[in-house]
């Protein structure tokens, strides 16, 4: 069977993407990742926020939850903490992960709860139509920094790192050949797993900031992206403009669930 | 087995019911005067099978109920105004989703931070309105420590059976008075569950609009593979923008509990047979205003207490019933004049009306309302 006809949903298509739009190029490397995992398809949850990328769980053949703008996290994390058997997989944009939802991804990392986040990062809030996100790079223009952003961006997967996700990757719809492998391991991973999957919004990121064709942003996100491993002999003068991709990140700690397995075999004396 | 008697805090009862009802999952943020109810489920459900957790916010918490509901799991949230304020925009996503689950909000003066340690009654109007758009919404509000016991049980009883969160109201004095409860080993109070699915998974619609009035709902991780959205959605639970789809979906999650206000509505009434006023009130000041009853009826004076139970939807019928017999209709409450306005509507002029309110942190008491029903005597 074709992986398409097998988890996505006919119902639902066409999808509501622009043409050149990046999210479907990283809804596939998702899905590749959960059939090349071998996640049982009855025992894996999709659930989304808001926004163009969130639309995917609902292209996505499992029990979907698309929820409210930024909240993603919090709906999935009771999912898993009340059936610590199911596989959870959260698809958020970058504005629903790191602006509304900023303070929940910080705890979900530091919870290290087994859940595996990507997370669509377009650089701007494609939905509303071209306002400017949190990963919108300084001196970018979006229709509320019509004169040029001066709010500073951030990198989310040292955020992710440092808070305690115990697996962080990067990769761009570019690399999505690659992209799977990564989601593998951070589905594989017992603990918080982010991956950050660079895409493009040629609509209104793209047009606005004269980016060229989709093809144009593909090739943008081939000449900046540097391999973790090349990365090393680099400069961070000469990385400065550079995306890091591939594995970041992966250590191991206690698992929030787990943890809390723990606790109830030690209260009921079964420890 | 004779049951136990204990004397308990309101908040306390209410855990005791909650567990009672089979509740397996709480999610909160520690909020005065409500945090008692995360203590003490924090301590209580992992020895039960069940789940805790402390979120980062009450927005989280929300969601995480709502989550947990998903699975199949019976789950709550107990918050206070503040709280409750940050709950709006997912209790919403719950309503409109249909999705099991009890939020508790022991209210406190407000607004903002208000009066955190003191009474008040100042959320009555944000229960039924404070999410946004058309909804319908169950609020229940009990008046004694015993009584928060079984609302509590009633309130995941009614969540169940028609796949709605159900809102739980207490004011500070109910939910840290203590009383004395009897919490029978098997509750006396049948447990109910939501509806489940009978046919088969390929056939499952989560929004069936040919299953009555209350879809059966499945468990995520069952196989069914179906579709949650907070987009307008028709039956199958994709999202839909039809103006007919969106009026079956709107028009069904009012019926449903329009409907069933039979079955919904409790209330309370005590010598209202010949009385010629009447006092309505609920919560704390609903003991006051027994009181006051008592102590009218011992000055001859044919006073009837009216104590809504189910505050949300409103009990109309209470208010019909004897609009046209009383002489007057005083209505007391622990804020500026909320309630009342429901009450005068429905009364439709049939009555005068007097308004005991008051918004400083202090129960009204029972003389406040005795005075109230001598000047309308
Ligand atoms: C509480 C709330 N605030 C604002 C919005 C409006 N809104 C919808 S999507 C969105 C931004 C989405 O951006 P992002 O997550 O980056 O996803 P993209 O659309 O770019 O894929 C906003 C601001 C909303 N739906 N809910
Ligand atoms: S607006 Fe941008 S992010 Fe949204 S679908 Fe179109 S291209 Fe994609």
């Amino acid at each position: 069977m074709m992986l398409a006809e097998k988890y996505l949903r006919d119902a639902m298509m066409p999808h509501m993407w622009c043409p050149g739009c990046g999210h479907g190029i990283i809804l596939q490397a998702v899905i590749r990742a959960i059939d090349k995992a071998g996640l049982e398809h009855d025992k894996t949850v999709i659930v989304s926020g808001i926004g163009c990328s969130s639309r995917a769980s609902g292209y996505m053949n499992f029990d979907t939850l698309h929820t409210t703008h930024g909240r993603a996290l919090p709906f999935a994390s009771g999912i898993k903490m009340a059936n610590p058997d199911l596989n959870v997989i959260v698809l958020t944009g970058d504005g629903d992960a790191l602006a509304i939802g900023g303070n929940h991804f910080i705890h979900a990392c530091r919870r290290n709860i087994d859940i595996t986040t990507v997370i669509f990062n377009n650089s701007i809030y494609g939905m509303t139509s071209g306002q400017y996100s949190p990963m919108t790079p300084v001196g970018q223009f979006a229709t509320t920094s019509p004169y040029g952003n001066i709010d500073r961006n951030f990198d989310v997967c040292e955020l992710a790192k440092s808070a305690g996700a115990t697996y962080v990757a990067r990769s761009t719809a570019y690399h999505a050949p690659s992209m799977p492998d990564l989601i593998v391991k951070a589905i594989n991973n017992k603990g918080f797993s982010v991956v950050e999957a660079v895409g493009q919004c040629p609509t209104y990121y793209g047009r606005r900031n004269k980016l060229g064709s989709p093809v144009d942003m593909l090739n943008w996100q081939k000449e900046h992206a540097v391999n973790v491993a090349a990365a090393a002999h680099l400069t961070p003068e000469q990385l400065a403009d550079k995306l890091i991709i591939g594995e970041l990140h992966n250590s191991s700690a206690p698992e929030f669930t787990e943890k809390y397995d723990q606790l109830v075999a030690r209260l009921q004396g079964r420890e | 087995m004779s049951p136990t008697v204990k004397l308990l805090q309101g908040n306390e009862a209410c855990v005791e019911g909650a567990l009672a009802a089979g509740v397996k999952f709480f999610a909160g943020y520690p909020i005065t005067p409500s945090t008692e109810i995360a203590e003490l489920l924090a301590e209580r459900l992992p020895l039960v099978g069940g789940r805790f957790m402390q979120m980062e916010d009450e927005i989280a918490s929300m969601a995480a109920v709502i989550g947990a509901s998903l699975t199949g799991t019976k789950a709550m949230t107990a918050t206070s105004g503040p709280g409750f304020s940050l709950k709006q925009e997912n209790l919403g996503f719950a309503i409109f989703t249909e999705i099991p689950c009890v939020v508790v909000n022991v209210m406190r003066g407000g607004p903002s931070t208000g009066l955190p340690t003191s009474p008040a009654q100042g959320d009555v109007m944000q229960a039924r309105w404070g999410t946004h758009g058309d909804h319908p919404v169950i609020a229940v509000y009990p008046a004694s420590v015993p009584e928060a016991y079984e609302l509590t049980i009633k309130a995941f009883n009614l969540s169940e059976k028609y796949r709605t969160p159900v809102i739980m109201l207490m004011d500070e004095v109910v939910g840290h008075m203590r009383e004395k409860v009897e919490l029978p080993d098997v509750p006396q109070i049948p447990i109910e569950e939501r509806p489940r699915p009978t046919v088969s998974k390929e056939n499952y619609l989560p929004y069936d609009n040919n299953q009555g009035d209350v879809p059966p709902l499945a468990n995520f991780g069952d196989g069914y593979h179906f579709h949650v959205t907070g987009l307008t959605h028709d039956q199958t639970g994709f999202p839909t923008s039809a103006p007919a789809k969106a009026k079956v979906l709107y028009e069904r999650l009012h019926r449903k509990i329009e409907n069933n206000l039979d079955d919904i509505l409790m209330w309370e009434t005590k010598d209202m047979e010949d009385a010629e006023i009447g006092v309505l009130a609920y919560g704390s000041t609903a003991r006051s205003a027994a009181r006051a009853v008592s102590l009218a009826r011992e000055q001859g004076i044919k006073a009837g207490l009216m104590r809504p139970i189910t505050i949300w939807p409103f009990p109309e019928k209470l208010i019909t019933q004897y609009a046209s017999q009383l002489k007057s209709l005083v209505v007391a409450e622990m804020n500026l004049g909320q309630y009342v306005n429901e009450v005068e509507r429905a009364a439709q002029g049939q009555v005068p009306i007097k308004r005991v309110l008051q918004a400083n942190g202090e129960l009204i008491r029972p003389d406040t309302i005795l005075q109230a029903i001598m000047e309308v005597k």
